[in-house]
């Protein structure tokens, strides 16, 4: 008999798999079920939104960076928005500032249900994503309230907010938010000490944190390692520096310590929604006082001729923002989300590009799955929690 | 950490700093609303990054971004932009490197591995070489995707034909000729 040997084998995994969170593309080469070398292949969904920007007006482009990372909109326009604002110069009232941290916290809760659902379902724990989405669905609703639109509100505006808080807003959050806290406790129990989960997660995906740091894989997966980088605490931005939550971190930087680090964020992101929404009145000031950005309001649109001037400039030309740049990074569900944005001085963008988190966990992908068994790479892309709207843009 | 000052460290004093680090480097500070803006000569990058990732004052261990923008009918018309991150010092740093379709910037891989993946898309995207980068390829685009789509003087809207591909035909000799060949692959492991 011929003597025994091994060949590598190379499978395909994806653009289509269920378990790659779109259209990601891996070439893994095998040994037997250990991984060689992984090869992934991105751009599937790539829709050339910052080009697409450079052709429209300031706030035009609102709604088409809400469309990169699709579970965290509002934390791309909020990055937007605020550097834009930076731009101009532009200082937001109190109660504005809160809204947007209360906005940007809700959808941090969205994006981890989503994440918790899908992680948990691809690694077996597949009542988990009903429990997930019975509460986003909550959220959604809120969303739906604000802003009449679910997935893609588009309320976060240049200068502010696009109207005042709806009537119900407060019941709405308040009911969510004593509702929520049992329900991560309902959760962890289903997850943190189950056997099947825990042996799915300890120990796989591992990266430390000078790794993690030299990847720029800043937010949660950094955090799990040991990092306690969190944009909230180390750059504030939007009155964050005046909120008391804890930035949760862990060790190990296993996927299981990223799935802590997480359930902890949620329980924070409830914390800091507390804090905002007692402080948000029902009514009040939702956009800053800037004329040359904010429309008149519509009463005196239709009862002043300058006012009537003012909307319509805003509408047809749009406003300018001074010549320069600037990059304003936000603490997104998936880590640093950044805007950079030059501007020559006209009523259009000359440049947008949007740091992606996602782009950087694709990206150091191959070492965290190195070594490790191929149902490993499943676990590691979910707990990476990669958008690839958000990757490809 | 707290007593830190994230505006302590403007573009003069962080030029300050490098200046006996880095020789003949000629740095540029830039005006700038968020944090120091430097210019750095393309020759001097590797060094100048190494410089800031090392020195115990600056420590810049993550590289967040790496991008770039076209000042089209500029001449060089292209500045890449890459955006430090000092998580010891809490601090923010924006290099800038003048570039143009001849004019190459070398890759800073070597001082932090993310810069891989963002490089081959600033290469995707403006057609900027970055020397010595070991996988230059398209990484958005298609891979016989023509032109870089981020340019001011490429169009905004173009169609391209679809591409066909003839399906592979194999002669039957060619067919057995391959078998032959694979086994003799094999049998020679």
């Amino acid at each position: 008999m011929a003597e025994l040997r091994t060949e590598t084998m190379t499978v395909n995994m994806g653009p289509q798999h269920p378990s790659t969170h779109g259209v990601l593309r891996l070439v893994l080469e095998l040994d037997g079920e250990v991984i060689q070398s992984t090869n992934p292949t991105i751009g599937y969904l790539h829709t050339g939104i910052e080009k697409t920007a450079e052709q429209k007006k300031w706030q035009q482009v609102i709604p088409l960076v809400e469309r990169m990372d699709y579970l965290a909109a509002q934390s791309n326009s909020l990055s937007y928005a605020l550097c834009v604002e930076k731009l101009l110069g532009l200082e937001m009232p109190p109660r504005v500032k809160d809204i947007r941290v209360l906005i940007a916290e809700l959808q941090r809760l969205a994006s981890h249900l989503i994440w918790l659902g899908t992680h948990s379902m691809e690694i077996g724990a597949v009542s988990m994503l009903f429990y997930a989405i019975r509460e986003r669905e909550l959220l959604m609703n809120i969303n739906e309230l604000m802003a009449g639109f679910r997935f893609f509100p588009s309320y976060i505006r240049i200068g502010g907010l696009r109207e005042d808080l709806p009537r119900g807003f407060h019941d709405a959050v308040n009911a969510f938010l004593e509702r929520f806290p049992a329900k991560i406790d309902e959760y962890e129990g289903l997850l943190t000490r189950n056997d099947i989960f825990l042996r799915r997660t300890t120990g796989v995906g591992v990266v430390t944190q000078d790794d993690a740091l030299a990847w720029g894989l800043l937010g949660p997966i950094a955090r799990a390692a040991g990092s306690d980088y969190d944009v909230r605490r180390y750059f504030p931005y939007s009155g964050y520096e005046t909120y008391d939550f804890n930035v949760p971190t862990a060790k190990e930087g296993d996927v299981f310590a990223r799935y802590r680090v997480r359930m902890q964020e949620m329980r924070e992101s409830v914390r800091i929604c507390k804090q905002a929404i007692a402080r948000i009145t029902p009514t009040g000031a939702w956009a800053c006082d800037d004329t040359r950005v904010v429309p008149p309001p519509k009463d005196k649109v239709y009862t002043e001729m300058e006012a009537l001037i003012q909307h319509f400039l805003i509408y047809s030309q749009g406003f300018t923002v001074p010549a320069g740049e600037a990059y304003v990074p936000v603490e997104g569900p998936r880590g640093e989300h950044g805007t950079y944005i030059v501007s020559d001085g006209t009523n259009r963008p000359w440049r947008v590009k949007m740091r992606a988190p996602s782009f950087m966990a694709i990206q150091a992908l191959p070492k965290l799955v190195q070594g490790g068994l191929i149902a490993d790479v499943v676990a590691v892309i979910g707990s990476n929690d990669v958008v690839m709207g958000d990757c490809d843009r | 950490m707290d007593s830190l000052d994230a505006a302590a460290m403007d573009a003069p004093a962080i030029i300050n700093a490098l200046g006996p680090l880095v020789s003949g480097a000629a740095y540029e500070a830039a005006p700038s609303v968020d944090f120091a803006t430097i210019y750095v000569p393309a020759d001097r990058l590797v060094a100048t990054c190494a410089a800031l990732r090392d020195t115990p004052s600056l420590r810049f261990n993550v590289l967040a971004e790496v991008t770039a923008a076209d000042y089209f009918p500029r001449d060089p018309r292209f500045e890449v932009v890459y955006h430090l991150l000092s998580v010891p010092n809490r601090l923010r740093l924006r290099l800038k490197v003048r570039a143009s379709e001849t004019l190459a910037v070398p890759t800073v891989q070597g001082i932090w591995p993310s810069a891989g993946w963002l490089e081959r898309e600033v290469w995707d995207m403006f057609g900027i070489v970055f020397d010595g980068h070991p996988d230059l390829r398209r990484l958005l685009m298609p891979e016989d995707w023509e032109g870089h789509p981020q340019r001011k003087d490429y169009p905004v809207q173009i169609r391209k034909a679809a591409q066909t591909y003839e399906p592979l035909e194999v002669s039957e000799e060619e067919f057995k000729a391959n078998l032959v060949r694979d086994r003799v692959k094999r049998d020679a492991h």
